[in-house]
């Protein structure tokens, strides 16, 4: 269990590269074979086994299996700044959101003609608000390309400006959190006004087609859920990547020792502001995933509750180890998914509980109590149960 | 390997007073001229004007808010002084600089609290030192050389930390990160070297071992060593400078300076 040990990957005769990274990585070859099996097996049992058959697997699931995929990219996202750069963003839920938005508003033009009131042009909305033409921030919004970098180019550069102002201030520890919270907390009052020109607070819905295939047909679903699963594994191994080279050991190094890092002459602002972007970046997309499946884009997810909710997320999960945050995300979300509709009243507090309960006796989370089980179980082969209750 | 002095001796600046000329005639490493920083009215330092000279060995002594820190603040750019000036051999004004540009111009700083990155092994804390390019792409895409894992295998060998290579930093003893602190400013290839209180909580076979670390580290490199252990001044010390509220008291050699009627009377204690 070398490499819980040994977080910082960086082996001593200079394998670098994502090979080396990934060889060393136990956890995260584990999460990649999981993935791989996800990726195999859900089209075969959502396309290809009948529909009468107990195997079949439904729409239904897919889609709610792909929300879960785009919450753990997410939650990726979180770790990476949190769990490495030592960030505590509770705003991630805004870069989320708008990369959500940037292809929404995409979506909302293919509609076309066959909106509500029929307008070529205009959305819906405008057309309810008496608008006579589109505002000028939904040009191009027609042209795919252009909206798939709106997803990246929307939460990048809030990222960079946000980031650079506050790192260049050296603002950090709770006094940074506590500014995302304010920034998502902005956003999504502003979204929710009218003449934001972003739907308000019913935001964009009833979305025809994505790139001329129906968000309706089952194939169609596929594609995307096959897409977001890929993005995940694609963002774990940038993500893996990044940790395991010299600038990931940098990062960690500023987040154990700020100011040595400092003085040994690291640009520690640039290097917190390059992850943070990134991190926005990765959030974006996720969000951009996320809101064709589910086919509703609304200022609610700009609320700081939801932010929060991420952290908590990647800290049940485990943080500090990529996979943990997709662990994390899939464990709170199924239980989230399971309450609302079994005792909706009590979700909140099992949240809270479970947070709790993280904390206290989980201080690494559920991936770190399966690698201290693992550790016990490996050495002496003799069975550890009575000894792993934490004290 | 050229020498660490490189660069820094031979050149003129062309805005250079007469007393900065006789500066590098003398071969001096830090130059600090009439520093004066104040906190809410507190003068930390008061017109403090200290010269180091190139390969030099030089203790720094004074009683607790001598401003011994706040020195190093000034020289290492964490705090800037209200007036005066501060240059490092005869070209760089240190008083422009960030810290990460002063620490990539060649002054490393150990602190007081031993400050190692806790969670990464001995050798990735040195190899993160060594000096090079510190941007964030090239350390993404940095590969470590046959020559600088050399490098880093001399100065494991020359802080006693070979064998440790591999162990995660944070599991080495007190004495031991404070070696590893200097290893790392040694990666940095600094022509100055700035060391608070190395010896604290250090037993008496540590601090040997420090003093011989220090001293032979002399000559290729300037050393400035702020330190309250006055037995270990005297046994690395050949000069020593006193601070007091702020600016100079005396300097001389570790005798002269004990004899000095001031120091006694403030420093001492007598």
């Amino acid at each position: 269990m070398q490499q819980f040990m040994n977080a910082g990957g960086g082996s001593l005769a200079g394998s670098g590269g994502l090979a080396g990274a990934i060889r060393s990585d136990r956890g995260g070859q584990l999460f990649l074979c999981g993935l791989l099996a996800v990726i195999i097996v859900v089209p075969v049992l959502n396309l290809l086994v009948p529909e009468g058959s107990a195997l079949h697997m439904s729409s239904y699931t897919v889609t709610l299996l792909g929300k879960y995929i785009t919450y753990a990219m997410l939650a990726m996202a979180v770790d990476l700044v949190w769990g490495y750069c030592g960030i505590l963003s509770l705003g991630h839920g805004a870069f989320f959101a708008l990369g959500g938005y940037a292809i929404g508003m995409y979506l909302m033009r293919q509609i076309g003609t066959r909106g509500v009131y029929g307008d070529p042009v205009l959305p819906d909305f405008t057309v309810f608000l008496n608008w006579k033409e589109l505002p000028w921030f939904w040009h191009g919004f027609d042209s795919f390309p252009f909206a798939a970098l709106m997803v990246f180019l929307a939460p990048g550069l809030l990222a960079l400006v946000f980031g650079f102002l506050a790192f260049r201030s050296r603002v950090s520890g709770v006094y940074l959190s506590i500014i995302t919270q304010a920034l998502t907390y902005a956003l999504m009052l502003a979204f929710f006004r009218n003449d934001m020109g972003f739907g308000g607070n019913n935001g964009f819905t009833d979305f025809k087609d994505l790139l001329g295939f129906s968000l309706q047909s089952p194939a169609t679903r596929m594609v995307l859920f096959l897409c977001t699963a890929l993005s995940l594994g694609g963002t774990y191994l940038l993500c893996r990547y990044i940790i395991a080279s010299r600038a990931g050991r940098v990062i960690q190094a500023v987040r154990d020792a700020e100011s040595r890092a400092r003085f040994l002459g690291y640009r520690v602002e640039s290097y917190k502001l390059w992850m943070f972007v990134l991190s926005a970046l990765l959030a974006g997309l996720a969000g951009a995933l996320y809101v064709p499946q589910i086919g509703i884009i609304n200022p609610s997810e700009f609320s700081p509750a939801n932010s929060i909710e991420i952290v908590i997320w990647v800290a049940i999960g485990g943080r500090g180890t990529l996979y943990g945050a997709v662990v994390g995300a899939f464990i709170v979300n199924y239980a989230k998914t399971y309450f609302t509709a079994a005792l909706p009243s009590m979700w909140l507090y099992a949240l809270g509980a479970l947070f709790v309960l993280v904390t206290l006796f989980l201080p690494n989370g559920v991936v770190g109590l399966m690698a201290q089980r693992l550790r016990r179980t490996v050495p002496d082969a003799a069975p550890a149960d009575a000894t792993v209750v934490p004290k | 390997m050229t020498s660490p002095w490189a660069g820094l001796t031979g050149r003129s600046r062309s805005s250079s007073s007469p007393r900065v000329e006789a500066a590098a005639a003398r071969g001096i490493a830090l130059y600090l001229e009439d520093i004066t920083v104040s906190f809410d009215g507190f003068r930390a330092l008061n017109a403090l004007t200290l010269y180091v000279d190139i390969g030099e060995l030089r203790c720094i002594i004074g009683p607790n808010g001598a401003g011994k820190t706040t020195m190093m603040d000034v020289i290492t750019g964490k705090t800037r002084p209200d007036s005066g000036s501060a240059w490092f051999g005869q070209n760089v004004d240190l008083l422009n600089l960030t810290e990460p540009e002063i620490a990539q111009a060649g002054i490393g700083r150990k602190f007081q609290k031993p400050t190692v990155f806790e969670k990464h092994t001995v050798f990735d804390n040195l190899e993160l030192a060594m000096a090079g390019n510190k941007s964030v792409w090239s350390t993404l895409f940095a590969r470590i050389a046959p020559v600088q894992i050399e490098r880093i295998e001399e100065v494991l060998q020359r802080i006693g930390l070979l064998e440790q290579r591999r162990a995660i930093a944070g599991t080495l003893s007190h004495g031991q990160k404070q070696w590893l602190e200097i290893g790392m400013l040694l990666m940095q290839d600094p022509q100055v070297l700035l060391v608070d209180e190395p010896v604290a909580g250090m037993t008496p076979q540590e601090i040997e071992r420090t003093a011989q670390l220090l001293t032979s580290l002399a000559g290729k490199h300037s050393v400035v060593v702020v330190e309250h252990d006055m037995a270990f001044v005297r046994s690395i010390a050949r000069r020593v400078t006193v601070l007091h509220e702020g600016s100079v008291l005396a300097e001389g050699s570790i005798d002269e300076v004990q004899a000095h009627p001031k120091v006694i009377e403030v420093y001492l204690g007598v």
